[in-house]
């Protein structure tokens, strides 16, 4: 409909612009991760004076990566499995209940998106403090407590996400699974679930994003051995050397996980985090 | 159908939430063994070697020969300088803290003042061998003057001047005695063209920064904080010392104007080492870090850092390195102040003084960081009679990040190009200064 | 992740536990509560009872010399809002200098994260060979963690050793001055151009959906006409966009504002004052100066801004919390 020449020409501009833009940033990290250190050191080269793949080797060793990488999916897995979970549960009341505190609730939830981090980082901390002293449950420094936080980052938006996407679903469809015998919660899970699958995809991604790439909370609540990928990569510049080409092999490695997973769902992610709006 | 995949869900939960407790369990909870052979301390050490894994490899015999001798286990973490103050606040906010643990030496009166920290009363001095056995001016880093120190010294570290023998020699130099020779001789080697330059600095670091504010601040006779601990920044002294310091960028023009970029000493110490420098102020551990990048020892040399001529005042370090400190609230507090005691001992100092390249916080110890014997006695003279501990007050914190950072402001205007005289520095300094009246 | 689950799959214990649930009587009226329960509990934990904690340091002196023992610490009453408003004096100023720096960084980063991603999905709506490659690699920079993406800029923008500098110098020509990126007055635009680096996939994705939910026919009726490309766009596709870029701007606008990650990732220690972003600036000024009581305030402050502009935001454009 709209090939006109102008409009080719207008593509092809845009594509080529922004092409570059995403692309020159990827290409200097893929590069510069097969440089050998003295290439990285010194003037920037578009091309290795000699491709060589040290620096995947050697970044296992300068920074206990493996354990960075292991707290960092430990932690966004279990993170986003409780918090889709959770975000299920509440969106399926908001979507097909009418209670009292029902506008109460989602209007409190979703302005809590609002509160800036830093506000609540050190009120949170010595919360957790308390309640180590009180009942004993160890969430400083642990992954438990970095579950709890980041579980709780991503649940305002999943459920807003996910009741839309619920709405959008016919009443009806339930109504035939109580007169099958099922209670709420069969329909929930017949019914609701299954039709509802893309915003769900949707919702763990973004909650598993989220927690993978946190920086301010992880920079304060973790230590040795709850330290995650976002904080451990600052340590590939140590008190002798800025070790770049580790750092840029460490940050594709780090990346393609979520990358491949993003990428792979994306078709899912778009009807998504548009469920709420496009209607 | 999709109950199983809650199911899944709950059990993969289950499984996480068992394996985050275990990552807890080894996180340095310091309630162990309650009496006798089996207590465990836990130790906070800073980076000091090459990187965090050399630390740990450096100090795991010399904590198990402690282990040997007394049958108290120390559980070691080692912290990068990057988190390492918000680590010790988190655990002075929480009390959740290691019984021991490294310190840089000039927050010691900041961290004083939360009363976290064990005094070193005369009881706990004793126990740890007495104060006598310590260089005085590197015990006076321990705490306000007057009170309990609640730090004692365990590394010792001073500026000098390194400079590269042989472009000394080749441009007929000799090593410069005053402020003014240096600047000559750095002009001599200077040639942008060649890309190379007579110093490097760490303008863009705000810690490098405001330890040279004060030092030219102390050559000028000029104090940053008054007998009652109120800031005087923008005393002449520290302005003209701080704009001198500046100048070498913007009117001697001997340092490479991306320097201001350089937020850490290794980025000056790796120039300096690759020979794109030929002098370079940093503090004696670069030692290892020059090595590492190629240079040989005898290849350079240090002398102290020069006042201007005629100076009243011949100071060219402060007295810098790392404390250790015990927690107050530790359950084992014998056993700690036994582990400090051995940690300050002259063997244990000799065993550190070389992997770490510190100095020796004891008074007849001899340094062994480098096999240069003018090199040793260069740093030794400097740490023990030409050094002032940075001012002991609670508000060193933010003298340090107040002023190291309106430094960093006043580099970054002249590498782009802007000028910054007297006044410019005065009111950048007058604004630390407001902040730290502000925030105490 | 759901997929990874619905691989594993848990063969056994599956029907009693949901007869259970059904045949419990009076349990429809209590239900709702029940689901909500988990998200009620974890919000009030991490978000709501420490926004509360919040409000209550910023009217206490939180020093250091009570940071060991914060019960104890003396009320401030208003004095650190005070302080922090009163911008004759230095720390009011720093945060009103960051609260300018940080306005311009939103607005501009949000206008053109908003204009490159109308841009490409504009380009990518009819269908051409090759349309789902370039839509997955333009999202890329979204899908990559914030700091391996901001790490790779910080890299490429150092002055002498940097791939922006060896374009515009030695491939470009453009200036024989080596520029600096990370200190001085460029760093805004450094910091810009890797926020919207980052952020316009976003928006890319989020009109993409919604170009989706418009019939073809709309247009060529239009074309037949005798619209052009351009008022085609301006009569068809921006109206029908409303309802997803009234949410759209909003999200951008909170996490722009609210962006951390980038100055922090960016800049570490040695931020520059023009890349001073206000959660950045409050983080240091808490955690270099251990006065949290003062941060506490600022961060109040921050909270206010926003929740005006939100609900003003709202009011305007007629959707109040409609949402869920």
């Amino acid at each position: 409909m709209r090939d006109t020449k102008g409009f080719k020409a207008y593509r092809a501009v845009v594509l080529t612009v922004l092409g570059l833009f995403v692309l020159v940033p990827l290409y200097v990290m893929v590069t510069s991760s097969l440089k050998p250190l003295s290439d990285v050191q010194g003037a920037f080269t578009w091309w290795p004076s000699h491709i060589t793949l040290d620096p995947f080797v050697d970044m296992w060793k300068t920074v206990p990566l493996a354990r960075y990488f292991v707290n960092s999916t430990i932690v966004s897995v279990v993170a986003t499995v409780c918090s889709v979970a959770i975000a299920i549960l509440a969106a399926f009341a908001v979507s097909r209940f009418r209670f009292r505190g029902r506008s109460v609730f989602t209007t409190t939830v979703l302005s809590t998106q609002m509160f800036p981090g830093v506000l609540f980082l050190l009120p949170l901390f010595l919360i957790f403090v308390n309640i180590n002293n009180s009942i004993g449950v160890q969430l400083v420094g642990t992954r438990l407590g970095l579950i709890i936080t980041y579980l709780t980052f991503s649940l305002p938006f999943s459920i807003w996400m996910l009741a839309g996407y619920f709405d959008s679903i016919p009443r009806e469809l339930d109504e035939a699974a109580l007169v099958d015998g099922c209670g709420p919660m069969g329909a929930l899970a017949r019914v609701v679930l299954p039709a509802a699958r893309p915003g769900v995809i949707a919702v763990a991604i973004y909650s598993f994003m989220t927690a993978w790439g946190e920086v301010l909370f992880a920079s304060v609540m973790t230590t040795e051995s709850n330290r995650t990928l976002s904080v451990g990569l600052r340590q590939y510049s140590t008190q002798t050397n800025v070790y770049w080409n580790q750092i840029m092999a460490a940050a594709l490695v780090v990346s393609i996980p979520v990358v491949i997973g993003f990428l792979l769902a994306q078709r899912h992610f778009v009807a998504g985090v548009t469920a709420g709006a496009v209607k | 159908m999709r109950l199983r995949s809650f199911v899944a869900a709950a059990a993969v939960t289950a499984l996480g939430l068992s394996l985050a407790a275990c990552g807890g369990s080894d996180s340095g909870d310091s309630s162990g063994g309650g009496s006798g052979g089996d207590q465990t301390l836990t130790y906070w050490a800073s980076n000091q070697g090459t990187s965090l894994d050399n630390d740990k490899e450096v100090l795991t015999p010399v904590l198990q020969k402690f282990t040997a001798d007394t049958g108290i286990k120390v559980n070691l973490e080692v912290i990068g300088w990057n988190d390492l103050q918000t680590r010790i606040q988190t655990a002075t906010t929480s009390g959740q803290g290691p019984d021991v643990l490294n310190i840089g030496n000039t927050w010691a009166a900041s961290l004083q003042a939360t009363g976290a920290f064990l005094p070193f009363d005369n009881d706990a001095m004793t126990a740890i061998g007495g104060k006598d056995k310590f260089v005085p001016t590197a015990l006076a880093t321990g705490g306000k003057e007057g009170e309990d120190p609640t730090s004692v010294p365990l590394y010792g570290l001073a500026y000098g001047l390194y400079y590269n023998k042989a472009m000394f020699a080749a441009a007929g130099l000799q090593p410069p005695k005053t402020w003014e020779e240096m600047v000559t001789a750095a002009q001599k080697l200077t040639d942008p063209a060649k890309k190379t330059w007579g110093m490097a600095l760490a303008a863009g670091s705000y810690t490098e920064n405001v330890h040279f504010a004060f030092i030219n601040g102390a050559q000028n006779g000029a104090d940053w904080f008054d007998k009652d601990g109120k800031p005087t920044f923008t005393s002449d002294g520290n302005v003209q010392g701080v704009l001198r310091y500046l100048d070498l960028m913007q009117k001697d023009k001997v340092a490479n104007p991306s320097n201001a970029q350089y937020d850490n000493g290794t980025k000056s110490v790796n120039d300096f080492a690759t020979k794109k420098v030929a002098m370079v102020i940093n503090q004696n551990n670069a030692d290892s870090s020059i090595v590492a990048n190629g240079m040989k020892a005898g290849e350079y040399g240090v002398v102290p850092f020069p006042a201007p001529q005629g100076s009243p005042n011949q100071t060219a370090s402060h007295v810098a390195g790392i404390n250790l400190s015990v927690f107050k609230n530790t359950k084992h507090k014998d056993a700690a102040l036994k582990f400090v005691k051995y940690m300050t001992d002259a063997t244990t100092q000799t065993t550190l003084g070389k992997p770490f390249s510190s100095l020796p916080v004891l008074k007849d110890a001899k340094p062994v960081f480098t096999t240069d014997a003018a090199e040793a006695a260069t740093f030794q003279d400097v740490y023990n009679t030409k050094s002032k501990p940075l001012p002991l007050v609670p508000a060193e914190d933010q003298f340090e990040s107040t002023v190291g950072k309106a430094m960093n402001g006043l580099f970054a205007k002249i590498a782009t190009g802007g000028k910054v005289s007297a006044d410019d520095v005065k009111a950048a300094l007058q604004t630390a200064q407001d902040q730290v009246a502000a925030g105490s | 992740m759901a997929v990874v689950t619905d691989e594993a799959p848990a063969a056994t214990a599956t029907k009693p536990s949901r007869r259970g649930l059904d045949r419990r009587p009076g349990l429809s009226r209590k239900l709702p509560y029940l689901l909500l329960a988990p998200a009620v509990v974890l919000e009030l934990l991490i978000h709501i009872v420490p926004m509360l904690v919040g409000i209550w340091m910023s009217f206490v002196k939180l020093t250091k010399f009570f940071i060991a023992n914060w019960s104890a610490a003396p009320w401030a009453g208003f004095n650190n809002y005070r302080v922090a408003v009163d911008f004759h004096n230095a720390v009011g100023e720093g945060l009103l200098k960051s609260f300018g720096v940080t306005v311009a960084f939103s607005l501009i980063t949000l206008a053109i994260s908003w204009i490159l991603g109308m841009a490409a999905a504009v380009a990518l709506q009819p269908p051409f060979k090759g349309r789902s490659a370039v839509r997955t690699l333009f999202l890329v920079p979204y899908a990559l963690p914030a700091y391996a993406g901001i790490l790779t800029w910080n890299f490429m923008l150092q002055r002498d050793t940097g791939a922006v500098n060896h374009i515009l110098v030695e491939n470009l020509g453009l200036t024989s001055d080596r520029p600096f990126w990370l200190i001085g007055g460029n760093a805004l635009a450094s910091l810009i151009t890797v926020a919207v680096w980052k952020l316009w996939p976003f928006a890319f994705l989020t009109l993409m959906a919604g170009l989706q939910s418009i019939p073809r026919d709309v247009y060529e009726a239009a074309a037949v006409d005798g619209a052009g490309s351009i008022r085609q766009w301006r009569n068809i596709t921006l109206p029908a966009l409303r309802p997803v870029n009234l949410v759209l701007v909003l999200v951008l606008f909170l996490w722009t504002f609210s962006d951390f990650n980038t100055p922090y990732v960016l800049f570490g220690n040695a931020q520059p004052p023009a890349g001073d972003l206000i959660t950045f600036h409050i983080y240091n000024a808490s955690f270099l100066t251990w006065n949290f009581g003062s941060g506490a305030a600022m961060s109040v402050l921050l909270l206010i801004f926003l929740m005006i502009v939100t609900g003003a935001y709202l009011i305007v454009t007629g959707r109040r919390s409609r949402r869920a």
